[in-house]
């Protein structure tokens, strides 16, 4: 009896070192963990995607852990003023860009400088941002968070706010404790959680299911026969930029725009190497279609004015290409016209196939909706 | 029987903890020999030229002679060594090696080591900013002072978000000749060297000789250094810095002149023994 007794403590305290090697200071004293697991949820790659850049093994999803990033996603509580929320600037029927809006305004209707990216596929971003500063998608929150033009609050003050949740009298009651408990096992609501919940979120928003979606999976007759010919013109024209099933290569490219009003130097504020003058990340064009306006300041209205812009075919033949000495070369091909030669028709048939990337079922997708804590402006 | 398994429960508990104190210190193997160690103390004064430094009260001037005031100074410093005659230095353990002084918080101005090998010190070094290494670390190892969501690193903004890496240097206020639309400047300087790609590095080392004396560390003195920073040599260092022609620095190539500028703005005053 002796023995065992021994032998019973002995498994007890290497469990207990276990236990405490595993993590530090949040275990849950609960004695019943098995009603607090969160639930694993698979995550799923399209299988003509590549694999994915983000490292699932460091934050790997659970039911819970998306449903309360969502929340966070939504709540206007990230925000100095409580009412802009990440959702605010990245609305679901716009493929999560700010609908309508050229540059975005936080709060206290500061405006900012860029054009709102659209929070799609994030899984596969090798960087984030125009200009591609933040290189983990755990670092994305903070960036907006912390700017002063767009929710400019202090994260730690956001931590405070969300530990005093439910809030009396708020129009929807959000028990963020509860949450934090069933995502993570204990009710220690902390900012790494904090971005963890979030890039849970992001992983889930995954669009492949456009009708080119379709088509790469054999469904031919799920395109028209102008937008497989604007597929193929594409191919030659635009997928040197625009590469792969996420449509971008994922570099910074200067695409000769004139530099705006305030001179915005993209890539170049973060490596404050003169090569990067004027560059700006290479955005993904799925759901093209509903992300206008386009460029990294909305300056186009319409894709018809972007493929203007490329094709450099103004009338007058007035070149509309702004040269500087990190121009893309592929832009500025000795012994041609700058830009990118595009007939009208070709200019037509493209646009048709990048409006065969509007993926309806992502932006109407409920795993991906407002829960009813969101305020769009 | 329950008095049995609490005696096995506490000797496993000793054990494991035996196990925890060998893991944190895996170079000390011999205990045969104890190592003695104390503690020092470096006592941080901001100064502007021979005055003490006042927050937005008192005005100064620099000597492109600009009147200027300071409300914000925070500056890091790291990767202490206490250094001998014999040109050998004791290291303080890295993950115990980071600070933020803030001229606002007087307990911040003080850096207590404690667990500093017993000798006499002929001198010091640091590190002003966080070093590329720790920089890069996941958010999990920078926690503490460095935490970039919580507690003084956050709550001063001493993090670039949008280009991530701490701001090693902050220094604010106002002067009548700053261009911007609220008359102040504003000086954030940071810079690690870049995490995928080469850019700006304003890591500077700071290496400090103790003027004609020593800081002796035994088991029972504690010597106090007190380190002297003149902000005025940021604007009248190497480089003359002026507040009309920069009156907002921060990631920008030109930050480096505040930053050589900063590294020479460090003296020793004195050492006091306890």
């Amino acid at each position: 009896m002796t023995k065992f007794t021994g032998i019973l403590s002995l498994l007890a305290a290497l469990l207990a070192l276990a236990v405490s090697c595993r993590k530090s200071g949040t275990d849950d004293p609960d004695p019943k963990p098995s009603d607090n697991t969160p639930t694993p949820l698979q995550w799923m790659k399209p299988s003509y995607f590549p694999d994915p850049v983000y490292d699932l093994s460091k934050n790997p999803l659970t039911v819970e852990g998306v449903e309360l990033g969502k929340f966070l996603f939504y709540d206007g509580i990230l925000s100095r003023t409580d009412n802009i929320g990440c959702g605010t600037c990245h609305q679901q029927q716009a493929a999560f860009t700010h609908h309508g809006h050229d540059l975005s305004h936080g709060v206290d209707d500061k405006i900012g400088t860029r054009n709102a990216p659209s929070v799609q596929n994030m899984a596969w971003n090798t960087s984030f941002f125009w200009d591609g500063g933040v290189h983990d998608l755990d670092l994305v929150p903070p960036v907006p968070i912390q700017n002063k033009v767009e929710m400019d609050e202090r994260v730690s003050n956001v931590i405070e706010k969300l530990k005093k949740t439910p809030v009396a009298g708020a129009a929807k009651q959000v028990d963020y404790p509860k949450m934090f408990k069933a995502a993570f096992g204990s009710d220690s609501i902390t900012a790494d959680r904090m971005m963890k919940a979030l890039s849970q979120f992001m992983m889930t928003m995954v669009s492949a299911t456009s009708r080119y979606d379709y088509f790469v999976r054999g469904d031919a007759s799920a395109m028209t026969a102008q937008e497989k010919d604007g597929m193929t013109i594409f191919k030659q024209k635009c997928a040197s930029c625009h590469a792969g099933e996420l449509f971008t290569d994922q570099k910074f490219r200067n695409n000769g725009l004139v530099p705006n009003r305030i001179n915005d130097q993209g890539r170049y504020d973060i490596t404050l190497n003169a090569d990067d003058r004027l560059k700006f990340k290479v955005p993904s064009l799925r759901n093209v279609g509903l992300t206008a306006p386009y460029m990294h300041d909305g300056r186009f209205t319409t894709l018809e004015q972007v493929l203007d812009h490329y094709a450099n075919d103004k009338p007058g033949n007035k070149d509309s290409i702004y040269v500087s000495p990190t121009l893309d070369p592929l832009l500025n091909v000795a012994g041609q016209r700058r830009g990118i030669s595009l007939t009208s028709a070709e200019k037509q048939s493209i646009i048709a196939f990048l409006k065969a990337l509007n993926d309806d079922d992502f932006i109407k997708d409920k795993r991906f909706s407002d829960p009813g804590v969101g305020t769009s402006f | 029987m329950m008095k049995r398994t609490f005696s096995w429960l506490s000797a496993w508990a000793l054990a494991s903890g035996l196990l925890m104190v060998s893991c944190s210190f895996p170079d000390e193997k011999d205990d045969t020999d104890p190592i003695e160690t104390g503690t020092i103390e470096l006592q941080f004064d901001n100064i502007v030229g021979s005055q003490d430094l006042q927050l937005d009260n008192a005005r100064y001037s620099n000597a492109a002679g600009e009147d200027f005031t300071v409300s914000k100074l925070n500056y890091y410093i790291s990767n202490i060594k206490l250094l001998k005659m014999d040109g050998s230095a004791f290291t303080v353990p890295q993950d115990s090696s980071y600070f933020m002084i803030r001229e606002a918080h007087p307990e911040s101005q003080k850096l207590t080591l404690r667990n500093v090998l017993t000798g006499d010190y002929t001198g010091v070094e640091f590190m002003v900013g966080v070093d590329s290494v720790r920089s890069v670390m996941e958010p999990d190892r920078r926690k503490g002072i460095l935490d970039q969501y919580s507690g003084p690193t956050n709550e001063e903004g001493m993090y670039w978000d949008w280009n991530p890496g701490y701001i090693f240097l902050m220094l604010e206020g106002h002067s009548d000749l700053a261009t911007t639309a609220n008359g102040k400047y504003y000086y954030h300087i940071g810079g690690f060297g870049g995490r995928t790609t080469r850019t700006i590095n304003n890591l500077k080392t700071v290496k400090l000789t103790f003027p004609g004396q020593k800081a002796i560390v035994t088991t029972s003195i504690v010597s106090n250094v007190l380190i002297q920073a003149d902000i005025l040599k940021i604007f009248n260092g190497q480089t003359q810095m002026s507040i009309q022609k920069n009156s907002s620095l921060m990631f920008a190539d030109s930050s480096k002149y505040i930053a050589d500028n900063y590294a020479g703005m460090f003296s020793v005053k004195e050492i006091k023994m306890n």
